[in-house]
């Protein structure tokens, strides 16, 4: 296959030196670790210009994590938004189970051209986690992921994944004890081992240049998808719809269709018990600007500019921040975010489940419940794209609990 | 009113007058609360430290190791607020008439705005800031309010910094340096590291502003090794933990005051 999977913003927004998109972004690091941000960047950028590094990632891509991932008509779903005709882009087909692989191929690639031996990653539901504990197995990296410990119970089974392929995975006992802090933890250890380490960042958030980067190599969803709904529906779609939690499969599938202004992009993020519960990980609904993980974008916090606990149903989107490119496709109104709370995805999780034989992650049923409301907005002629961008093996624990789906009651204190 | 900048760069003109390394002492506001936290910092000075950090409580302290993370954890529990910093400054500053700065991660100050936390440290008393994940580039605004306030903008140095980013952050930095003994998070450790006269003398090769060593350091046979080669020798993980280890509220005041003792012998002994 030609190398047309890994295509860098060719034509499409591209930060400013500094890591700007519009007011957001940036680098807001220590010191320490200044040096190892700006040796990814300089890395990555002599990487795009060599056709060596794409022939690699391509093959990969290929032959590795099985792309491209198909394009799924859902009919009998579709009846339930309205009549709209959906297509899912099947991310969750893709080896390991979502979109995460894509990245962290190509970060791991970068990772053995910059001579380092051994990767850290944070993960929230254990996809990311997975997907950097395959490509350290396939490249012989030593790999420490960091989880939060709530995350580290409500996704056991992805825990298991990772120690199997080799990873250690530790439990972070602080804060929130989720996705925020595993952050945190990831952190401090790169500043103690920065020489020998690469921090495999999982979203399209953290320092310049990882925002740029892990969207670079996640466009390839797209890019590929495109492609497929012209071919498969004759014309662009009105609306795409995708999770955000920190916003790596969403800007992935997003970024190809920037300049097409008939498309609407929309974003869902986690409303948990609601917005107005407070319990919620809405950040570009509830947040304002603000720094954390190294980049100015929308934040979740208190008038003194804490960081305020995130909640939501779903592991991967239980984050108080956002990547600084939908802050700004936000503000520019590019792109709509809307907030979807537990119930509604996890009604939209059964429902694709029982209608077409697909069982999402609780995070893209998120995307799914977006799709039904857009759906019925747009009425029978409309088409709409949905980014399915893991699949739910992983969330079998918490669906059934929630469902009430085993037979004798499971005790809480797990 | 104006900030203190001139009474920190005296405290360190004055140590160095004496032959010795000034000490510098850090501690969050609020901790164990914000009364006795003024009071733990008061004990510091009392005790012999020559200058004073106040930190700033955050969520989300990514530089900083367990034992300050536990810290902040019970300030915050505890409802300190951005005021409760200030004022911690300021009656430190009040009580001892040593110089105060205050410690922070760069968003608080963001939110609180730049100009209105310059502004409501100054009045404080206080002497100035750092800002150890605020970086050179970014930080064009805060060092105009800064100066505008007469406070200090102190910048860390790292082990990685190469020569010329020591010289950029030094010649936009004033008070003193910081320099990081070591890679890592703060936390006491066996030995300081041995990059750290390295890095001292790299930075001296760029500026005439004080340097000060801190991370790692907790007991008076370090602070003497640091004493050795850098201007002040900064202390922050072994007071906390001495308060954490207490078994109650004034014994761990007398113990960071005890600390405070210790440490100031080993400065003098270079």
């Amino acid at each position: 296959m030609s190398t047309d999977f890994f295509i860098p913003d060719p034509e499409g927004q591209v930060p400013t030196a500094e890591g700007y998109f519009g007011p957001f972004g940036g680098k807001f690091i220590p010191e320490a670790l200044v040096a190892a941000v700006d040796e990814v960047a300089a890395e990555y950028e002599k990487a795009k210009g060599d056709p060596t590094f794409a022939a690699e990632l391509n093959d990969l891509l290929v032959h590795y994590t099985g792309r491209p991932s198909p394009l799924t008509e859902v009919r009998r779903f579709a009846e339930h938004a309205g009549g709209a005709r959906i297509f899912l882009k099947r991310e969750d087909l893709n080896h390991t189970g979502s979109h995460k692989i894509n990245n962290v191929l190509g970060q791991a690639l970068l990772t053995k051209r910059m001579g380092k031996t051994r990767v850290i990653a944070e993960t929230g539901a254990g996809q990311h986690g997975v997907a950097t504990a395959t490509a350290c197995a396939l490249f012989g990296l030593d790999c420490t992921i960091y989880m939060g410990e709530v995350d580290t119970e409500r996704q056991a089974l992805n825990v298991a994944r990772m120690r199997m392929l080799g990873a250690e995975v530790i439990a972070v006992k602080s804060g929130s004890r989720t996705l925020k802090d595993a952050i945190n933890e990831a952190f401090r250890d790169w500043v103690a081992n920065v020489e020998s380490t690469h921090y495999l960042f999982g979203t399209v958030a953290g320092p310049h240049p990882f925002p740029a980067l892990v969207r670079d190599f996640h466009r390839v969803i797209g890019v590929e998808a495109r492609r497929q709904v012209l071919e498969r529906a004759g014309r662009l779609p009105d609306a795409i719809c995708a999770c955000v939690g920190g916003g790596s499969n969403a800007i992935g599938i997003f970024h190809a269709f920037l300049s097409d202004e008939t498309v609407r992009l929309v974003g869902l993020e986690a409303a948990g018990h609601g917005v107005e519960s407070g319990e919620h990980a809405a950040t570009l609904t509830a947040g304002d600007p603000g720094i954390l993980h190294g980049s100015r974008s929308y934040v979740l916090q208190d008038e003194d500019g804490q960081i305020t606990e995130p909640y939501s149903i779903s592991a991967g989107l239980d984050y108080p921040g956002i990547g600084p490119e939908h802050s700004y496709l936000k503000d520019i109104g590019r792109a709509e975010y809307y907030p979807v709370t537990d119930d509604e995805a996890m009604q939209a999780l059964r429902l694709l489940s029982r209608t077409e034989g697909i069982i999402p992650a609780i995070e893209s049923a998120h995307a799914l419940a977006g799709a039904l409301r857009v759906g019925r907005e747009l009425g029978p002629e409309g088409l709409l794209l949905v980014n399915l961008s893991g699949r739910g093996d992983k969330d079998m624990d918490t669906a059934a609990r929630y469902f009430g789906l085993y037979d004798t009651p499971q005790g809480d204190a797990k | 009113m104006s900030g203190n900048i001139q009474l920190l760069t005296k405290a360190l003109a004055t140590a160095r007058a004496e032959n010795r390394a000034a000490l510098v002492g850090y501690l969050p506001a609020g901790f164990p609360t914000v009364a006795d936290g003024i009071a733990a910092a008061t004990a510091m000075v009392e005790g012999g430290c020559d200058i004073v950090e106040i930190g700033l409580p955050h969520s989300d302290p990514v530089l900083d190791g367990p034992v300050i993370q536990t810290a902040d954890d019970i300030a915050l529990r505890g409802g300190v607020k951005i005021v409760d910093v200030i004022r911690t400054v300021g009656e430190v500053h009040e009580a001892t008439g040593a110089p105060v700065l205050c410690m922070t991660y760069w968003n608080p100050v963001d939110r609180h705005g730049a100009e209105r936390f310059a502004e409501e440290l100054a009045a404080a008393g206080g002497a100035g800031c750092i800002l150890p994940d605020l970086p050179v580039e970014e930080s064009a605004g805060w060092r105009a309010a800064a100066e505008r306030h007469g406070l200090a903008t102190v910048f860390v140095v790292a082990p990685s910094s190469r020569d010329e980013r020591l010289a950029k952050i030094t010649a936009a930095g004033s008070g003193f340096v910081y320099a990081a003994s070591l890679m890592g998070v703060t936390g006491t450790r066996e030995s300081v590291g041995a990059q750290a006269a390295d890095l001292v003398s790299r930075t001296r090769a760029c500026t005439d502003l004080p340097v000060c060593v801190g991370l790692g350091v907790s007991n008076a046979e370090q602070a003497a090794e640091v004493a050795g080669f850098a201007d002040g020798v900064i202390v922050g993980s072994a007071f906390v933990k001495r308060m954490l280890d207490a078994p109650d509220t004034p014994s761990g005041i007398a113990a960071a005051r005890e600390l405070a003792a210790e440490l100031a012998t080993g400065v003098r002994k270079r």
